[in-house]
């Protein structure tokens, strides 16, 4: 599914600047954590495909992705990040969306439009 | 075996804003010789969540990275302490001692030794109160 209809399907606004790139890439694999260290541990595959899902909005959530090579993370219950860490995502060319919908609502909504989790 | 690179990072206790600077410096320099991106992100993976436990559980320390010109990498976390109280329960993954604040920045899932264990090629971890050294090795081509 491409990311600009992931968006849709979430009602979720672009953070940082609509990569249009990005936008129209295929991801096929979510992984929802508030939990880094989960993150850390589950991704360990498809990571160009996989979006992030999260509530925690902070800078500790951008290294992760860093990290783990993830480029596209939407932010759920409404969240948003600093203006010192929408800086830090642009550095790190990281695309960041926000969606008030819950965690799970988030999840439920993709899953129904047959986005698969990180095992496919 | 010849060192071709060789560099050092101070991790300061409690640190959050920096935290996971120096994980991202290594990950650059080690792009920059030509590492591949998989086994690049197995030694990010494992660098930041050892440097995070420099921040949340120890009194910071010193990171040490070492690549051999026969494509081994060492990543050492040494810390003056105050050490790990049981090793075993800490490699257990779910197990966790970390503060409020620590979980508040999304760690402390109780995953961080047993996933650096797991992307390491080699790991060794001694502890006492005075203080933990973390050894790992990587084998890569340069």
């Amino acid at each position: 599914m491409l990311a600009k209809e992931i968006a849709d399907i979430l009602c979720a606004a672009p953070l940082t600047e609509w990569d249009e790139k990005i936008m129209n890439q295929d991801y096929r694999n979510v992984f929802a954590t508030d939990l880094m260290s989960d993150a850390l541990a589950m991704i360990q595959d498809n990571e160009e495909s996989t979006v992030l899902l999260t509530g925690l909005c902070n800078s500790q959530t951008l290294r992760t992705a860093e990290m783990l090579d993830v480029r596209f993370i939407v932010f759920v219950r409404g969240k948003y990040l600093q203006d010192i860490d929408l800086e830090m995502a642009k550095n790190m060319d990281i695309t960041c969306l926000a969606t008030d919908l819950t965690m799970y609502d988030a999840c439920g909504r993709l899953y129904q439009k047959g986005v698969a989790g990180i095992y496919g | 075996m010849d060192s071709i690179l060789q560099k050092e990072y101070t991790v300061v206790q409690d640190d959050y804003v920096n935290a996971g600077k120096v994980s991202s410096d290594i990950k650059t320099t080690l792009a920059e010789i030509g590492i591949s991106p998989k086994i690049l992100r197995k030694i990010a993976v494992a660098s930041y969540e050892s440097e995070i436990n420099l921040i949340i559980h120890a009194y910071g320390g010193k990171v040490y990275l070492d690549v051999s010109d026969d494509g081994y990498i060492s990543l050492v976390f040494k810390d003056p302490g105050p050490g790990i109280p049981d090793l075993e329960k800490a490699l257990t993954p779910g197990w966790s001692t970390a503060s409020e604040k620590a979980r508040g920045m999304g760690f402390g899932a109780g995953m961080g030794l047993p996933n650096i264990q797991r992307v390491s090629d080699e790991f060794d971890i001694e502890s006492s109160p005075q203080g933990t050294t973390l050894k790992l090795g990587f084998r890569a081509a340069v």
